[in-house]
């Protein structure tokens, strides 16, 4: 089994999230950038199908040179070899224009990506990813078992869960679940070393035109002081009249 | 024409769809023409006109009685191309987010998620949707001629606008290919209001010491008609399951109300919650970060504080019923 993981390289999670240019550009001074907490979660899936089931393990990502340190850092989690699509992540139909491309020509039988990144939340990667490849698609993907071509999955619905089966060729939108936080690996030194000598291919883009553009950002207006209250009688007085909320 | 996907749940429309249709008719008024819904085995279509679909399109068939993404996908898809939509009218449920990409490939649509009002523009159309994690919005402008919108999660509210729905019997082409992912058995409690749907959700945290001690925050909610929710190293610690984690990497919330009982508030957890319109904190660390990010606390001992003001809302709710 062939299988390739989407790397999104975002802004940590603690991160102070400020723009640039006129509100025009994401601020990257100061920002440590990481795997996208959801494709993390979907690449260690990958590396059990690869120990347990000798699949193969290619990363990819949509964007600069800049980006990979976090595609060295997913080698050495053990991924075998990466991909770098060198064109700047515009708008999420172009990203999975450039994937659709890729994934055509390496003949992959399973694509993870995370549901979402967490810097633009669109969500949309995956499934046009799985439309423009007419591959099947599971999203918000919670738990991950293929024998042959067969696959059973179990995915988050509002309220619950629900199992489906479908076939490879397959595309999940996968998140935690997939495996759990404490399954997580943190690269080792050995692991880093290896890193260094695993192939990292830069590939040209594809000629896509966006379908969206982003003009500009804004942080939302700055949050007045909390009201601390004294007891319950105050609180639901306020949470009815003032806020009416209940 | 805008085209809203409305979503039902054992032939009954979901709030969510009647916010949709609401949103919908929002920006057939701004672009100056009508809304027409799609109805895959849903409820009483007139409800959708009081909230301004002047058009229903009834789909009726055994074959969709479960959620198929990629029929469902296609089914919207359909109808769009049928009724001449230029925008098409998703939600932020489980749901949407899943068939929304489809939809927005087979029309050679632009898609924008987590739209957070109407269009600050139509033409050129702009769009305000929220961008990490809440932290930030964008305007971003679709430049194609179909437009899909996935409207936030409780972004717009119900607006009524009496209008008379026609409805349409449409009996859209299935292809094979629209059932290659199929559902094999649902896990769902029906008793429970669900995270996704609740106006107020009652959250807890490590604060709460041990999973023996969550009867009062679920008395809490019953009280309120909330949805449990927990932190996530409570989660992780296995006292509470992992569809009730809120957070960056669990479930959004963007309820009305959200009570955090016990929870001291880290950034990743704050960004999951953040759209939710009014926070209450009950922590017994006047320090905790989660009192910055509040709009009402009380510093105080939640074993004390939780159960009297769950006696004092019964009080309440007896009172103002």
């Amino acid at each position: 089994m062939k299988i390739l993981v989407c790397i999104s390289h975002v802004p940590d999670t603690t991160s102070k999230i400020n723009f640039t240019e006129g509100d025009t550009k994401f601020d990257t001074n100061g920002v440590q950038f990481v795997i996208n907490p959801n494709d993390e979660f979907g690449l260690t899936r990958a590396m059990w199908f690869k120990e347990k089931q000798g699949a193969s393990v290619d990363v990819i990502n949509v964007g600069g040179p800049e980006t990979e340190p976090t595609l060295r850092k997913a080698l050495a989690i053990g991924a075998d070899a990466a991909i770098r699509v060198n064109t700047p992540a515009t708008d999420g139909y172009s990203v999975a224009k450039q994937l659709a491309s890729v994934v055509k020509d390496g003949a992959y039988d399973l694509v993870i990506a995370g549901r979402e990144s967490i810097d633009y939340n669109g969500g949309m990667v995956p499934g046009m990813l799985a439309k423009l490849t007419d591959a099947n698609f599971v999203n918000t993907c919670i738990n991950l078992e293929i024998e042959g071509d067969n696959v059973t999955a179990i995915r988050e619905i509002d309220g619950g869960k629900e199992t489906v089966s479908t076939k490879l060729p397959l595309v999940v939108g996968g998140q935690k679940g997939l495996v759990e936080e404490s399954d997580l690996r943190i690269p080792n030194m050995r692991g880093i070393m290896q890193a260094r000598s695993k192939p990292l291919t830069v590939k040209e883009p594809v000629a896509v035109s966006p379908e969206t553009t982003t003009a500009s950002f804004e942080k939302p207006a700055p949050k007045g002081a909390v009201k601390l209250v004294d007891n319950v009688d105050e609180l639901i007085d306020l949470l009815h009249n003032e806020a009416k909320v209940i | 024409m805008v085209l809203v996907y409305t979503e039902s749940e054992e032939g009954t429309f979901k709030k969510i769809a009647h916010e949709a249709v609401s949103y919908a008719k929002g920006i057939a008024d701004m672009m100056g023409t009508s809304v027409t819904a799609v109805s895959v085995n849903g409820g009483n279509s007139e409800e959708l006109g009081k909230f301004g679909a002047s058009k229903v399109l009834e789909i009726s068939n055994d074959k969709l009685s479960k959620f198929n993404a990629d029929a469902y996908a296609d089914v919207v898809a359909q109808a769009a191309k049928k009724e001449g939509a230029s925008v098409i009218v998703l939600t932020s449920s489980a749901n949407s987010k899943f068939m929304a990409p489809l939809v927005a490939v087979n029309l050679e649509a632009g898609y924008v998620a987590n739209v957070t009002e109407l269009p600050t523009n139509t033409s050129p159309f702009q769009v305000k949707h929220s961008v990490f994690t809440n932290k930030a919005f964008a305007i971003t402008e679709i430049t194609t001629d179909t437009k899909v919108i996935g409207l936030g999660k409780n972004a717009y509210g119900l607006k009524e606008n009496e209008t008379t729905a026609t409805t349409e019997a449409f009996s859209p082409e299935l292809a094979s290919e629209d059932f290659s992912v199929n559902v094999v058995s649902v896990d769902k409690a029906t008793d429970k209001v669900t995270i996704a749907d609740a106006e107020v959700v009652v959250s807890g945290g490590r604060g709460l010491k041990g999973p023996e001690n969550w009867g009062m925050i679920e008395e809490l909610a019953e009280t309120l008609g909330a949805a449990t929710a927990c932190s996530k190293p409570v989660s992780d610690m296995g006292w509470r399951p992992h569809s009730e984690h809120v957070g960056q990497t669990g479930k959004p919330v963007a309820s009305n109300l959200y009570i955090a009982i016990g929870i001291s508030g880290a950034i990743q957890h704050l960004a999951g919650i953040n759209s939710s319109k009014v926070k209450v904190v009950i922590n017994n660390d006047p320090e905790a970060p989660f009192f910055k990010a509040a709009d009402y606390g009380i510093v105080g001992d939640a074993f004390e504080v939780v159960p009297q003001l769950n006696e004092k809302l019964k009080a309440f709710k007896a009172q103002n019923a």
